[in-house]
């Protein structure tokens, strides 16, 4: 690294996505302008750009957006304000003392100093190769986000004949995409005993157009020595194994996945800042504040959204922490609280609480689902809070608010826990 | 024209071996059935320069074994292909398998293996803290190593052009004659004339020598299948690591590949179908149990794929390295299984010296240049060296495979540079663009757009590997964004 190639910002953002561009903006709105945002894509916008679909921008702006009007109205603020950005730029490198490496075109290999960095890179679909599904190796298996990418951005149909495998929101959305550029869907195959996706994607992708949703369903064999010529699909038992008796062949050209998301965190395993084993994104306190001094997190790159506006909202709190930190300093406690997990949640979002006397919204999900779910906070045998549901889901995110009254004076370890009532 | 010599198949062997013949005078084609380099054996492998301990003494597989063991380091640094001398070990799990490591120790020494030495428990643990508790002792081979084999094949092919072959791809050789004293291939629907002719075409070599009538030999292929980890895991272990052959089976290997990857494999199961790259559910478990017996513990939730490669074995116990009875000019290179990849730069060596003790005439070519530049020259270049390649091209500042941070700058020289790269499996082969933890998930449609580009074809014409094997049908009802 050349000197001539190092430069300085207050505030260096990774990645130009939505959780990006509302990290930057509300980081600016808190009063720090000098604000340097890095986008590898050619636009800033990230997944959004490829996502013509409708639904997105309820809660924002109690309106119906396509992902690229959801990204253009980020986009229109950050210009309005300047913020600097370079898309087509790959950051390299974040280190921990928030110097940021980047590479693109223009500026070859070149160094950020910041006070402090968010992370907001985003997350990646599981392929078909971290899925081991048996088979053979064919063209035409695609990951849900690839197909829509093809479609959608470059205007290329990758087959006709389609299976899906997963019911996540993008198989689904990619389901009704597909067959209205006159795919036939012949069926979507989920492993679990219930979808992963929205509730509502289920109706207005699948059952309106009769598509059949297997559950507890997967793929066991890939056939086809060059294009994908079938799938055998089989039932699972109960301990996700599956049953050899069940298996039934689906001719077929393509097949696109949709089996999780995975929050893209090299740059953060790479600076040593400690993730959490569930979320696979870092662990957090209320801020957004990674464990290491001055990195935030937010968006899909710290834990996976439903929604793109819950990763706006995330975004807002970590760009203004981040804001807060630089001008006024670090904000960790010494004895922070910890947030642990218990019942049937599977993780919480922040996994710490340093501040004090601010209310901190907690943001769950459940690993199963739970009818009649009550909630339950508490510091050792004494109740925070409590809630109740009638049902709860893995593909829904849950949240709630512990207010600041309650957390005064709580100190060690809390525990969030969803069970079914009556257990 | 006619070539002096055919070579029959662009694996390892036939790619070497071509390199190895421009450093003669001569004319030589490279003629391969597949529409790339390396897309048989050489493609799907352990990765292994073996240390020349396992083979019978007195066989080719041992003489060869052990020059191409000497040979490799020089071969590969010449042709700028990454390889690592990081050495192997046998693990033993009981006594009576360290009677066999013995053996194997001894058997080396007939071999004129360098560098065996036979471990102890505590030995072991110090080389390797991550080894299961259960082994007692092991081999160690201080020389073995690790290369990528199909980036060796492509830069020896890519030499080999470079200093005058010429390569047929998509040309499977379908019949064979004799014309005025020459051989006569039909392939792919061109005739391809040659005084010499070497049968180098892996699993489908006995079919190539039925076409003059020389039913010598049978090749049956055998499967193999592996799991690959990203390259979180690679440092598990710095040794490959091989298990004593024991009554269960020859056992499953656990090895760093030299991209830094974990690598874990191979099933050993005899399949009737030539082609039949599948893995089953039965042989992953198989290699994920019996690999679980080398090491502490693996992380399965970080494998980022799983393939099969299918080797090419012989009826007889050795490499099958002779001149056809049916013709003293056809030479056969086949049953080239392990350790074919170790063995492969001395195989050609020895192939030459065949050639030209039946009467090729080796008079040295003088503008024979044997190095070649790597195709991770820009990847490994200093940040400055960076700038001020990128202030020339900016291309290589533009990232397109954000897994393993290759260029766009790189993915266009694969696709132009001889061996040409023509589809998403050979420019992955290359530059190691959709290899990553992401699986091409992010960068295929890209690649595929610059394949389009770069070679003025339409997209929908670009497949992944072989003919038919097209990523897209066509355009959306919309059209294409350019349209």
């Amino acid at each position: 690294m050349t000197d001539t190639n190092v430069t300085k910002a207050r505030l260096v953002i990774v990645g130009g996505g939505p959780a990006g561009m509302a990290a930057a903006i509300a980081a600016y709105d808190a009063g720090v302008t000098d604000v340097l945002l890095l986008e590898r894509g050619n636009a800033l916008g990230g997944i959004l750009l490829q996502c013509i679909h409708n639904g997105f921008g309820l809660h924002r702006f109690g309106e119906e957006l396509s992902g690229p009007e959801y990204a253009a109205r980020y986009e229109a603020e950050v210009k309005k304000r300047n913020i600097p950005f370079l898309t087509d730029t790959m950051v390299l490198s974040v280190d921990p003392d928030r110097t940021v490496t980047a590479m693109n075109s223009t500026h070859g290999v070149f160094s950020v100093k910041a006070d402090a960095v968010v992370l907001a890179m985003g997350c990646r679909e599981r392929s078909r190769g971290a899925l081991s599904i048996p088979g053979k190796r064919p063209a035409g298996i695609y990951t849900a986000g690839t197909a829509q990418r093809y479609v959608n951005v470059q205007g290329y149909l990758p087959g006709k004949e389609v299976v899906i495998l997963g019911s996540g929101d993008i198989g689904l959305i990619m389901a009704r995409r597909m067959t209205l550029e006159g795919a036939h869907v012949k069926a979507v195959c989920e492993l679990m005993p219930y979808s992963g996706g929205l509730n509502r994607n289920i109706v207005q992708c699948l059952k309106d157009f009769d598509i059949p949703l297997m559950l507890s369903h997967t793929v066991s064999k890939i056939h086809g020595d060059t294009r994908l010529t079938g799938v055998s699909i089989a039932e699972v038992d109960e301990k996700l194994r599956v049953k050899p008796e069940t298996e039934q062949y689906i001719p077929c050209d393509t097949l696109l996945l949709s089996c999780g998301l995975l929050p893209e965190n090299e740059l953060t395993k790479e600076a040593g800042i400690p993730l959490d084993a569930i979320t696979g994104g870092a662990t957090v306190n209320e801020h957004r504040e990674t464990l290491t001094e001055g990195i935030f997190a937010c968006g899909n790159v710290l834990h996976v959204h439903d929604l793109v506006d819950f990763v706006s909202e995330e975004a807002e709190l970590a760009g203004k922490s981040a804001a807060d930190y630089i001008l006024r300093g670090a904000r960790k406690a010494a004895s922070p609280i910890t947030v642990k997990p218990a019942g049937k949640v599977r993780y919480t979002v922040p996994q710490r609480i340093d501040g004090e006397g601010e209310d901190v919204r907690l943001f769950f999900r459940v690993g199963a689902i739970v009818d009649n779910a009550v909630l339950t906070v508490k510091q050792g045998d004494t109740l925070l809070a409590t809630k109740k549901k009638r049902r709860m889901t893995p593909g829904e995110m849950e949240s709630f608010v512990l207010p600041a009254a309650k957390l005064a004076g709580v100190s060690g370890e809390l525990t969030v826990c969803v069970e079914s009532e009556g257990k | 024209m006619c070539y002096q010599v055919a070579i029959i198949g662009a694996g390892v062997v036939g790619s070497l071996l071509a390199r190895e013949l421009t450093r003669y005078d001569l004319s030589v084609a490279l003629v391969e059935a597949r529409e790339d380099v390396a897309t048989g054996a050489s493609a799907a492998n352990s990765a292994i320069v073996h240390g020349g301990f396992d083979p019978v003494p007195g066989t080719l597989k041992a003489k060869l074994n052990v020059r191409g063991l000497e040979m490799m380091p020089a071969v590969a640094e010449e042709l700028g292909v990454h390889y690592k001398n990081n050495g192997s070990l046998v693990l033993a799990f009981s006594e009576e398998e360290m009677q066999t490591v013995r053996e194997l120790y001894e058997r080396g020494l007939a071999n004129g293996a360098p560098g065996l030495s036979v471990l102890d428990r505590d030995e072991l643990r110090a080389l390797e803290p991550n080894v299961s508790e259960n082994a007692v002792g092991a081999l160690c081979s201080e020389t073995a190593g690790i290369i990528c084999p199909y980036g060796l094949t492509i830069a020896a092919a890519g030499n080999a052009i470079d200093n005058g072959a010429d390569l047929y791809l998509s040309s499977p050789v379908t019949a064979i004659r004799k014309e005025n004293g020459v051989f006569v291939l039909t392939a792919g629907g061109k005739e391809i004339r040659a005084e010499y002719v070497v049968n180098a075409a892996g699993v489908y070599a006995d079919e190539i020598a039925k076409l003059i009538g020389d039913a010598s030999f049978t090749i049956r292929p055998r499967k193999g299948e592996y799991l690959l980890f990203d390259q979180t895991e690679g440092k598990l272990c710095g040794h490959t690591l091989f298990q004593v052959p024991s009554a269960v089976g020859k056992g499953i290997l656990v090895t760093p590949t030299v991209d830094g990857n974990l690598l874990i494999g191979p099933t050993s199961v005899f399949i009737d179908d030539k082609e039949n790259r599948e893995t089953s559910a039965d042989g992953l478990d198989y290699v994920r149990s019996t690999a679980l017996r080398s090491v502490k513990s693996l992380n399965f939730k970080q494998v980022i794929t799983s393939f099969t490669g299918i080797r090419a074995v012989p009826d007889g116990e050795d490499f099958i390295i002779r001149f056809s009875e049916k013709d003293p000019h056809f030479l056969h290179l086949a049953g080239i299984e392990s350790p074919g990849l170790s063995s492969s730069p001395a195989i050609a060596e020895y192939a030459v010296e065949l050639l030209g003790n039946a009467g090729l005439q080796l008079k040295a070519n003088p503008k024979f240049c044997g190095e070649r530049r790597p195709y991770s020259w820009f990847k490994d270049l200093p940040a400055d060296k960076k700038n001020e390649v990128i202030a020339v091209d900016p291309r290589f500042g533009h990232i397109i495979c954000r897994c393993e941070k290759v260029t766009e700058g790189e993915i266009v020289e694969a696709i132009h540079r001889a061996p040409e790269a023509r589809t998403l499996d050979a420019v992955k082969r290359r530059v190691r663009a959709t290899m990553g933890r992401c699986q091409g998930g992010f960068c295929s449609p890209l690649i595929t757009e610059l394949l389009s580009s770069e070679r003025n074809v339409a997209p929908e014409t670009i497949c992944k590997h072989k003919a038919g094997s097209n990523l897209l049908i066509g355009k959306t009802k919309g059209g294409d964004r350019n349209d």
